[in-house]
């Protein structure tokens, strides 16, 4: 029988789909989905504790403490999944497995950021789900209880009550909030990527992306400073620009805060922030390549 | 032979320091560059966001030092919402033991965190202009009833001023004009002001229909607008029987009488058609 030689192929999404799939496997055996319990749990404890509230305060405060949850839980899966992801497979020698097949680098860190993004996306749309749930569930309750307590009130201004309650629950204004709480997530898994191929050790990796983190909500006032005419002297303004050169503006995709207000964003403008977010996730992976392509092994 | 062992390992690392020092420049310049880059869109961005309300909040040393240390860094890290929940939920502790003062404190901090978020100045704007000012009067520390009644029409001017603040960062929203009318009519019996403050209510596309009303009632209340009122009122009326309620039945039978219309333009009312306290 004659064996024909497979032709090696530059780029392949298929290497990549596989290393992708195994990546999320992987993060699932470590059972990082279990943080859902505490999600779901969280929501179950804060709509019980809201009961002594008007139903206006209590959908803010439940919209609130879950975008809230869902921003710090994907921010922190996406740092801790990523942060794990190298030194794992090196400590486990799956890493010199896998290079020592034909498969290019920026294909493997492409493979294992798809893979954490998977994670991110499947994570946000249970939480997602679990927070329409527990909203609609106390807009039924709230709605039974107007009902209830209205008995003798003109229909009319009853149903003008009702029309209230629904309007203060889930509204759809609420997915570009929750697209963008993905879209940081993202930007964060490939900004990790990129730290722990040079990082000495995971707690290195984590402890520089948890401080990206916070310059990055206060890069938008050094940008503000530096450019302004208020700061004097070279150092303060080196350093100024270097923190706003270097570190991406994280206020423009906390939309959440603003969207649970009342807020809603043009479909331009989410688009045009979604794509900067996509851009940074985008120029971390290529950096992260370019340090990981030549690193010792 | 040491020395030579030493300069063979210097030797052999070099390259690797020189090749690491490289990737470190390149990275830098990079991010340098690509910062050049992102630069005016993040400046861009954030003016549209600007011009779209969002980003409205005033995280500065002030608030730092009146939400504390670790609530101003969750303000910052991109919690203000929840921030803003935690001390509304502490407002709501202060109002059960009735501490007004410490309420309006959280309250200025709570609508610092989230000024786009008419619910809490409309909320904060009513504990202070209809629970504090009713506690003020009935406060019966204070002997004076002359003291009193100006410590109740103080929290009457700062639920007037919470309103307002309110407006300044929602002009695209009616309900705080709404509130507004509210305490300048209920309140302060600036008729005039409430005029006014139903009016901009009204002019909402989302806004009630009640809004052009109650505009109207209140600028029959406004010494020297009677005949503008009386003008508006009419036209409500013509509008049909829907809008025949019994304050603007009242209201343009009153103006009839104060305007001296010609009683062959007047409007006949009957009494069964007007308010109970007219």
């Amino acid at each position: 029988m004659e064996i024909t030689p497979v032709k090696h192929v530059f780029f392949s999404p298929a290497r990549i789909w596989a290393i992708a799939t195994n990546t999320l496997l992987e993060l699932v055996r470590l059972k990082v989905f279990y943080f859902l319990l505490i999600f779901a749990l969280l929501l179950i404890g804060s709509s019980a504790f809201m009961i002594e509230f008007n139903f206006q305060e209590q959908f803010q405060l439940l919209k609130d403490v879950s975008l809230g949850a869902m921003s710090i839980f994907t921010w922190l899966l996406a740092v801790l999944a990523t942060a794990i992801l190298l030194p794992k497979d090196i400590e486990d020698r799956t890493l010199y497995t896998i290079l020592a097949k034909p498969v290019p680098r920026f294909e493997y860190l492409i493979g294992k950021l798809l893979g954490v993004l998977l994670l991110l996306l499947i994570s946000t749309l249970v939480m997602s789900a679990l927070f329409v749930v527990a909203l609609y569930g106390r807009q039924q309750m709230v709605i039974s209880e107007t009902i209830r307590t209205s008995a003798g009130t003109p229909p009319e201004q009853v149903q003008e009550m009702l029309r209230g309650i629904k309007a203060s629950t889930f509204t759809f204004s609420l997915i570009p909030g929750i697209a963008m709480i993905y879209v940081k997530a993202a930007l964060f898994a490939s900004l990790t990527l990129f730290i722990s191929t040079f990082a000495s050790s995971t707690i290195f990796t984590i402890m520089v992306s948890v401080a990206c983190y916070f310059i990055g909500h206060l890069q938008g006032i050094a940008r503000d400073y530096w450019l302004g005419s208020a700061t004097t002297g070279p150092l303060p303004r080196i350093f100024l620009a270097l923190v706003a050169l270097v570190f991406p503006d994280l206020q423009l995709f906390n939309l959440v805060d603003d969207i649970v207000a009342g807020n809603s964003i043009p479909m331009v403008l989410f688009a045009k922030t979604a794509a900067l977010g996509g851009l940074y996730t985008c120029v971390y992976l290529l950096v992260a390549y370019f340090v990981f392509a030549s690193k010792e092994l | 032979m040491k020395d030579d062992a030493q300069a063979d390992i210097e030797e052999a690392v070099r390259p690797l320091r020189e090749r690491t020092w490289y990737r470190f420049t390149v990275v830098v310049a990079a991010l340098l560059v690509f910062g050049g880059v992102k630069l005016p869109i993040e400046r861009g961005l954030n003016e549209e966001y600007r011009e779209a309300f969002f980003h409205g909040a005033k995280l500065n040393l002030g608030l730092r030092q009146q939400i504390g240390q670790l609530g101003f860094l969750a303000a910052l890290g991109g919690f203000r919402a929840v921030v803003a929940d935690g001390l509304w939920i502490e407002a709501h502790a202060e109002w059960t033991r009735t501490e007004w003062g410490k309420m309006l404190f959280i309250f200025n901090n709570v609508t610092a965190l989230q000024p786009r978020n008419v619910m809490f100045w409309d909320m904060s704007a009513w504990h202070m202009a209809y629970n504090a000012s009713a506690a003020a009067a009935q406060d019966m520390k204070v002997p004076r009833m002359a003291l009193r009644l100006k410590h109740q029409h103080e929290y009457f001017l700062i639920g007037k001023d919470l309103l307002e603040r309110g407006i300044a960062n929602n002009p695209d929203r009616y309900k705080l004009y709404e509130s507004l009318g509210n305490v300048d009519r209920d309140k302060l019996a600036d008729h005039c002001s409430a005029a006014v403050a139903y009016g901009s209510a009204a002019k909402f596309a989302d806004a009630p229909t009640y809004e052009k009303r109650f505009a109207a009632y209140e600028l029959s209340y406004c010494p020297g607008h009677e005949r503008e009122a009386y003008k508006e009122l009419l036209r409500l009326y013509r509008l049909g029987e829907k809008e025949w309620l019994p304050t603007l039945m009242s209201r343009l039978k009153y103006l009839q009488e104060t305007l001296n219309i010609p009683a062959t333009e007047r409007i006949k009312i009957s009494d069964k058609e007007l308010a109970p306290h007219h």
